[in-house]
């Protein structure tokens, strides 16, 4: 029945007499919202189907990843190897799986760490006035400017041997690109949040609480900060998209995790010295990233409508 | 105007500073000393390795060894390349053409494709043509520029064969068929990189235009009789490109980061491949130098976005 929306509210109300009052929490109203986005609502979907596939995979398809089969090299998909094999006979559905695995958990935890870093900085600089948020802003205007793939590189370049004896290969290099991902990615966020508060602090909601003599953290974190987490929300979610493009050309460079771990990124830069003879290998990867970054970018589309209240639909 | 100048340049010195501060203490927090080879060679005498500590600098307070190395990278003293062996910045200045030409004018292809496409679309907001260059605008950028890049290759080198996908500088041709040569590498990479712009870009246009087209002054051209080419061309597109001014020196760290990606993929002679190449081969001078130089290239960027607004919008007062 949500679905079905009329045009204008009145027209419900004379058609369904007010037996059943409907509630309109914000929440559902931004559900109602969202679901009128048809390709957000489709995302959705896919997403979950990705996921799922990412996560129940390896029970349904317990193909070790690392199966060489030199009888079956590079071979087309077949019923055998729903996805082909790559140059040394490895079924790439295997592959792919874990590899979402990696590309989905590096674009998560980058979002995380990016958005807490912006939401931090952007309270602060939005809290304080004066010298303390014209040196965050100056900051954060930096970093705006700053050439991120380079320094991404840079960083990488610089770092990755010192992380690897820390903590092994694997978990060094997640630790390393999460945090660099996220540490060029809190900018928006941090500006988002600070305009919010500029406007928010001076709201009568928030002079009656500060009346009642809640303290300042009691302010931010209880009356302030929940007002301005839409916006927010919208931000992380395309966060999610551009961290694992992010994390797609690290690989795709060489230059992201060991050779050995078959992320998406990795498997199309394996894949690109056989493009003539083994398109799938590229295209399956490629279009396992491309499939994932517009249904993320979509759902941030929808909820950009949905959250949004003073947007007319 | 000379003043309003003045005042810009005044506020990129500290940006760039600060991006040299960023990229000096990068270097200096990463391990590994440069002298750590020194160190478990058992040829070379403690002293000798103290002596040479002392006259590179390397026990100095870190605010000294900062204030060196910035004077050096300001004298154009970028050091020796480990792998190329010759000096960086000479290494540097003959990459850097191919670099600015392909970005240039896939700027450009980028602004020819979303100018039309997202005045048109605001000028008929939620029409057909509206959702289609939307979705489209979704599509090309959510699809990252290695991939096309790929995609391209398959289609137009791969399976069709009409263009290479290796990009050289010594081509064997003369008069109108090297231009044509020329021409035909840089099709795939300057597409790639365009087109995935033009999409935000679109997007950009769009919103600009729509917050402009319902301003009362457009109504009031339209009521006098102005043609609605003239209008839209005139009095709609004019003020709505001044905030997209702007935007696009916004996008400058993800297009250079996007030339990287390409000269990668085409192999294209610029500074985005020597950046990798030096990385691959750990050529840590080089690869400090031309990071600093993308840095200086989007401040630099961003400096001319400033300047071409100040000239465009004339309620920016220059006193």
């Amino acid at each position: 029945m949500v679905g079905l929306t009329h045009a204008s509210p009145s027209v419900e109300a004379v058609a369904e007499p007010a037996r059943r009052e409907r509630r309109f929490t914000p929440g559902g109203e931004a559900l109602r919202r969202f679901r009128r986005h048809r390709l957000a609502a489709a995302s959705v979907v896919v997403l979950v189907l990705l996921a799922l596939a990412i996560l129940v995979g390896p029970t349904l398809w317990p193909v070790p990843i690392n199966d060489i089969d030199f009888t079956a090299r590079l071979a087309p998909p077949s019923w055998e190897h729903p996805f082909g094999t790559d140059d040394l006979g490895q079924d790439l559905l295997a592959r792919m799986i874990y590899g979402g695995r990696i590309s989905l958990a590096v674009g998560f935890a980058a979002m995380a760490v990016g958005l807490f870093a912006g939401i931090v900085i952007g309270a602060i600089a939005g809290v304080s006035k004066g010298p303390v948020d014209a040196a965050l802003m100056w900051v954060t205007d930096l970093f705006l400017s700053l050439p991120q793939l380079p320094l991404l590189l840079l960083v990488i370049y610089l770092f990755r041997d010192g992380l690897k004896n820390l903590v092994g290969p694997e978990g060094g290099t997640f630790i390393l690109i999460v945090l660099v991902i996220g540490g060029f990615r809190w900018m928006s966020v941090a500006r988002l949040v600070r305009a919010q508060f500029l406007s928010l602090r001076e709201k009568e909601f928030v002079e009656a609480a500060r009346a009642l003599g809640a303290s300042k953290l009691r302010l931010v974190v209880r009356h302030i900060l929940p007002n301005a987490l839409g916006p927010v929300i919208v931000a992380g979610t395309i966060d999610v998209a551009a961290a694992i493009i992010a994390e797609s050309t690290l690989s795709f460079l060489g230059l992201g995790f060991p050779p050995d771990i078959p992320t998406w990124g990795r498997l199309l830069f394996d894949a690109k010295d056989y493009l003539d003879i083994a398109p799938h290998w590229a295209l399956f990867a490629g279009g396992a990233i491309f499939l994932t970054v517009i249904a993320i970018n979509f759902i941030g589309d929808g909820l950009r409508d949905a959250l949004d209240p003073r947007k007319v639909m | 105007m000379g003043n309003y100048l003045l005042r810009r340049l005044i506020v990129a010195v500290p940006s760039l500073l600060g991006i040299s501060l960023i990229l000096f203490v990068l270097l200096a927090l990463a391990p590994g000393d440069p002298f750590g080879e020194l160190a478990s060679n058992p040829n070379i005498p403690p002293e000798v390795r103290e002596a040479l500590r002392v006259k590179f600098g390397m026990d100095d307070p870190i605010l000294v060894r900062y204030l060196h190395w910035l004077v050096a990278m300001l004298h154009g003293d970028w050091g020796f390349s480990f792998a190329s062996r010759i000096n960086v910045d000479t290494l540097i200045l003959q990459r850097i053409p191919t670099t600015l030409y392909v970005v240039g004018t896939s700027q450009l292809l980028a602004l020819a494709v979303a100018l039309p496409i997202g005045v048109y679309a605001a000028m008929r907001p939620y029409s057909l043509f509206d959702q289609i260059a939307n979705t489209f605008a979704f599509i090309g950028f959510s699809l990252p520029t290695f991939f096309t890049g790929l995609l391209l290759i398959l289609i137009f080198s791969v399976n069709l064969g009409w263009l290479p996908f290796v990009y050289r500088t010594d081509i064997h041709a003369t008069g109108w068929q090297w231009y044509w040569e020329y021409i035909k590498q840089a099709i795939m990479p300057i597409a790639v990189l365009g087109l995935f712009q033009a999409a935000s870009y679109t997007r950009y246009i769009r919103s600009a235009v729509l917050d402009v087209i319902k301003l009362d002054y457009v109504t009031t051209a339209r009521a006098k009789g102005i043609g609605e080419r003239k209008v839209i061309l005139k009095h709609v597109v004019r003020n709505a490109l001044i905030p997209v001014v702007t935007l696009v020196a916004l996008q400058m760290p993800s297009v250079f980061g996007g030339a990287i990606i390409t000269e990668q993929i085409f192999r294209i002679p610029g500074i985005g491949s020597l950046l990798i190449s030096a990385i691959l081969a750990n050529d840590t001078p080089v690869i400090m130098a031309v990071t600093f130089v993308f840095a200086c290239l989007v401040v630099l960027f961003n400096l001319l976005a400033d300047i071409i607004y100040g000239w465009l919008d004339p309620r920016i007062s220059f006193s």
